[in-house]
């Protein structure tokens, strides 16, 4: 089943424009529950409430305010936010390209695959140039009255738009003072070293699963047939033992691993 | 702000102990809902049936398995269906960040050395520096299990949470066309053009939020000409936290332990 566009849009560089269609590119997994009141079993509802006489404030009566100062705020009107909402447009402007190693992974946030909507020749174009050129674009849009930064990328044949972090949101770790301390020690530097070689590998996903989550859905089942399956928490143990002796009985275990597998 | 996890990362027999902080503030100019009069409101739960406002120990958790129909779970139920070794981030394989597709990058957040002695979150830190590595392991928080990779940056530890395989969609899921052969002076037209428009980095001043900008302008302008300012009469605490700054509360969480 094809799955359906979620937003449409116009990539422009420069007089070129690429007429494309968003699709989301994750899944939403999340076991979802729902707050129920304990005493009916039905869900709850929300609403808005002035603290100090517990009356509902109905959602036309509500205001909206920016606190400057704790206990001050600055009112800003419906027609005010309105008009600092940016101008509704199917334009995804690339304003330039870098090279991948400079977007930070802690930009990154949404994924959306882009779609051809139309002239397919120019999208499979701008997608095989930007594989080739191993670039990925900066772009800026308005989508549902807010302003996005995406990267613009080549994934496969196909091209993937994935949403920037504002520069604001992100803490920088460039402003942050490291845990400091006397040096560490030499041989515990190697042979920390050399654990972590012995661990390293390739990155597969599919090596990692939410054992939790089926887990949680298993139990899920077993309630709703009337069953009161039985949980106990596993206890594990932690060693006390000094630094140095558990990274070489770390390192000792894993070679013995390692040569069991190449055997 | 306390943190929003304490446990242990391990790798090997190695445990190290740390702190979790977010490192990403997604509003930073959270508008608060106030009554005519101009008070905090607070957000409240209240029964579909008796209408009355309800407190948090008349509240129950339920997942939905038909239609109005309900498996009640409690909190103590969802902790213990994590085994104990689960809630540690063990990273069992350290990986090239390169080779980690963005796509799976999910949300991000900054350790602290937790408990105890220091010298176990420092070496981990600089031996993953050093060969420019990030761990990855899954760990369970708060009814959640989550696949996360540790990154080390000038001594300080991060965790950056990744999407499992199974929440990731292909371009076969959405059923994209075929691809089509492009015309060799498409491609060519738009390389120049990526030539053309290519920068030798990325500065912050391309990611700026220009919308929250003009927000915090026309805020700040109407506080300078005295408009349309409402006092409380006693600071009200709202139900969520005001802005917090998280970096300040990561410098002193970092500083307090030199």
């Amino acid at each position: 089943m094809a799955a359906r566009a979620i937003w449409k849009g116009k990539l422009k560089l420069g007089s070129t424009v690429v007429p494309v269609s968003l699709f989301s590119g994750v899944v939403d997994k999340t076991v979802h529950f729902h707050i129920l009141e304990e005493r009916t079993e039905t869900r709850v509802k929300q609403h808005m409430v002035n603290p100090e006489n517990n009356e509902e404030v109905p959602n036309d009566e509500i205001q909206r305010g920016y606190e400057v100062e704790p206990g001050t705020f600055v009112i800003l009107k419906k027609a005010e936010l309105e008009k600092l909402e940016p101008k509704s447009s199917r334009d995804i402007k690339i304003t330039r390209f870098v090279s991948p190693e400079h977007i930070s992974s802690q930009w990154y946030d949404r994924p959306y695959y882009l779609g051809p909507d139309g002239d397919a020749k120019a999208y499979f174009a701008l997608a095989e140039a930007l594989a080739h050129q191993e670039k990925e674009g900066i772009v800026r849009w308005v989508m549902r009255g807010k302003e996005y930064v995406g990267a613009l990328r080549s994934e496969g044949d196909y091209l993937m738009l994935i949403t920037l972090r504002h520069a604001e949101e992100v803490v920088s770790a460039q402003n942050l003072p490291a845990p400091g301390g006397r040096s560490l020690d030499k041989k515990e530097v190697s042979m920390a070293g050399q654990l972590v070689e012995l661990l390293e590998g390739e990155f597969d996903p599919n090596q990692f699963k939410d054992e939790y989550r089926d887990r949680v859905l298993e139990f899920i089942e077993q309630k709703a047939k009337g069953k009161r399956p039985r949980l106990h928490v596993v206890k594990s143990k932690r060693g006390t033992s000094s630094l140095d002796k558990v990274l070489s009985r770390s390192i000792a275990s894993l070679k013995k691993q390692k040569e069991k597998a190449a055997a | 702000m306390r943190p929003l996890w304490s446990g242990t990362i391990t790798f090997g027999l190695v445990s190290v102990p740390v702190n979790m902080y977010p490192a990403n503030q997604s509003d930073r100019a959270p508008l608060r809902m106030l009554s005519p009069d101009g008070v905090p409101l607070s957000r409240r739960y209240y029964s579909q049936e008796s209408g009355r406002d309800l407190d948090d120990d008349q509240m129950i958790r339920g997942y939905e398995i038909e239609k109005g129909k309900y498996v009640i779970v409690t909190d103590e139920e969802l902790e213990k269906l994590a085994p104990e070794k689960s809630r540690d981030i063990d990273l069992r394989r350290f990986v090239d960040e390169q080779t980690i597709p963005p796509i799976y990058f999910e949300r991000g957040y900054y350790l602290t050395p937790g408990g105890g002695t220091e010298k176990a979150y420092r070496l981990l830190a600089k031996i993953m520096e050093d060969r420019k590595r990030l761990g990855i392991g899954t760990f369970v928080m708060r009814g959640k299990e989550y696949l996360v990779a540790i990154a080390a940056e000038n001594g300080i530890l991060r965790a950056q949470t990744l999407r499992f395989a199974d929440e990731i969609r292909t371009a076969a899921d959405i059923a994209l066309p075929e691809k089509k052969k492009a015309v060799k002076a498409a491609v060519t037209k738009f390389e120049k053009l990526i030539a053309k428009h290519s920068r030798k980095e990325l500065s912050a001043k391309e990611l700026h939020d220009q919308q929250t900008e003009r927000l915090l302008k026309l805020v700040k302008s109407k506080q300078t000409r005295g408009k349309d300012i409402v006092e409380t009469e006693e600071p009200t605490k709202g139900d969520d936290d005001n802005v917090i700054d998280i970096m300040e509360v990561l410098k002193k969480s970092m500083s307090a332990r030199r």
